[in-house]
């Protein structure tokens, strides 16, 4: 079907392209939680015009991602929704332990698409909806929270029955962006630029804080590209924009 | 460990129902479809071949990410859902049955057609001369002569609903119970580092697809020697 020519070009062009991706020495693969999703996008594109260096992202939830690490996943640095996932991975001896810090505090709101539907407590306990969307409580902190947040207002057991559950955050939204859920506990960050609908921001109060850690994995150490994006990060430049998205920072560091 | 096994055996339950209820829907809806696709000589019949085709190909993302939208209250799944007070399919057994028949219909109709199209003319053209009606002809000339093919396709269908993960990902919400079927449960344990339990699932999914392949073959072979 393919003359032997053609085959050894593309051979020869799927070669050079795999090469090509190794031999870019400053260039780095971060691991992002996929509720820094849009922020972290900013981020590299301002890290990339400030360093010349290349941050290529990809996004998930926490949970695999700390899986796929200790599996030897070709990652340098790891931008977490927890703490708890990277100071594991400084235990287990795959992070530089003095790089781990909390580049991000999250914020949790309840959001509908629906005008008016969410006003606050009331609107979970009033029960005017069929589905409520979370993103799974044990591999993705948000989801953790939502459910904190449900106990503390002692409402989880009544609202259980009607709580889908998405893969990570991206889904969770997702959910209640094609209407398929009436409302969900979403990332503040993924509702940057969007006024549409109706949000209640959580009190904080009602969960635990939502501390974002970022860790510079062992296979990155010698990476002029996974430290500078790591320092890119603590810098001012990186705290204006993680702040433009809704998250809260730890003071000056 | 007690709570473990219920899990793990309500979602064994749940996969089980899902794929027989597919099963048996494709089977109704796929052998008059592989029937006229094996008959016609209308121009358009591989276009329409093609359709039925597309999911071997397309990403199950693909298919979820269109059904998400149409199931969902702006979707006919929201009017459908509508007549008994719903507003979506999705997250529904329904929901995961529409998608399960839509992603595993090529794989039940593809050997059902190419079973009909191997009987050829000549079995209907003897029928018919002995005045059998075609509906009659159909029944217990075509459908006898295509047995292999059904079983193909009965297995090829159950098995493929059973391996599912990405559409059921997408439009499932992993409710326990309902739409949380066993692939999605072994990603929720990986998720959930729960290796145990995931271990316990994949390699029961191993044996599974061992069985299958190899009845599929055993099937195909005994139907080789039977053929004339």
């Amino acid at each position: 079907m393919f003359s032997s020519k053609t085959i050894r070009l593309v051979l020869a062009g799927i070669f050079a392209m795999a090469s090509m991706g190794r031999a870019a020495a400053d260039q780095a693969n971060v691991a992002v939680a996929a509720n820094f999703m849009d922020a972290a996008k900013e981020i590299a594109a301002a890290f990339k015009a400030k360093t010349g260096h290349e941050a290529v992202l990809s996004f998930g939830a926490s949970g695999p991602f700390y899986t796929q690490i200790t599996q030897g996943a070709p990652f340098q640095v790891f931008l977490s929704a927890d703490d708890a996932r990277p100071k594991k991975l400084v235990e287990d001896g795959l992070a530089v332990p003095e790089s781990r810090f909390t580049y991000a505090i999250g914020t949790l709101v309840l959001w509908s698409k629906t005008p008016g539907l969410v006003t606050g407590v009331e609107t979970l306990k009033s029960g005017h909806f069929a589905k409520l969307s979370i993103c799974n409580p044990v591999a993705a902190p948000y989801g953790a929270a939502a459910v904190e947040t449900m106990k503390s207002l002692r409402l989880y057991d009544q609202l259980q029955p009607r709580l889908v559950e998405g893969a990570n955050i991206t889904q969770a939204f997702q959910f209640v962006e094609t209407g398929n859920a009436e409302l969900g506990f979403v990332a503040l960050s993924q509702l940057t630029g969007n006024d549409a609908g109706s949000r209640w921001v959580v009190p904080r109060e009602l969960y635990s804080p939502i501390r974002q850690d970022a860790v510079l994995l062992k296979s990155g150490a010698g990476n002029p590209a996974a430290a500078g994006f790591i320092g890119f990060l603590k810098g001012p430049e990186g705290r204006a924009i993680i702040q433009k998205y809704g998250y809260d920072n730890d003071g000056p560091s | 460990m007690l709570e473990i096994s219920a899990e793990v055996w309500q979602a064994a339950r749940l996969t089980l129902a899902l794929a027989a209820t597919t099963t048996v829907i494709l089977l109704i809806v796929g052998t008059p479809l592989a029937w006229w696709l094996a008959r016609s000589k209308a121009w358009w019949t591989e276009a329409v071949a093609t359709v039925v085709a597309l999911p071997l190909v397309l990403p199950p993302t693909v298919l979820g990410f269109y059904l998400l939208v149409a199931l969902g209250p702006n979707g006919p799944g929201g009017w459908i859902a509508g007549a008994w007070g719903g507003r979506t399919l999705a997250f529904t057994f329904s929901g995961l049955v529409i998608g399960s028949v839509l992603y595993a219909l090529p794989f039940v109709v593809q050997p059902i057609r190419n079973a009909f199209m191997a009987i050829g003319d000549r079995p209907l053209e003897v029928a018919a001369t002995l005045r059998a009606t075609p509906r009659r002809a159909f029944w217990t000339v075509a459908v006898p002569l295509a047995r292999p093919g059904f079983l193909t396709g009965a297995v090829l269908g159950f098995a493929h609903t059973v391996g599912e993960f990405g559409l059921v990902l997408m439009i499932g919400g992993s409710i326990p119970g309902r739409t949380r079927v066993l692939s999605v449960a072994i990603y929720d344990f990986v998720e959930a580092s729960r290796w145990y339990e995931a271990n316990i699932l994949a390699a029961g999914m191993v044996i599974f697809a061992f069985v299958v392949i190899l009845a599929m073959t055993m099937i195909e072979k005994r139907s080789a020697r039977l053929r004339p």
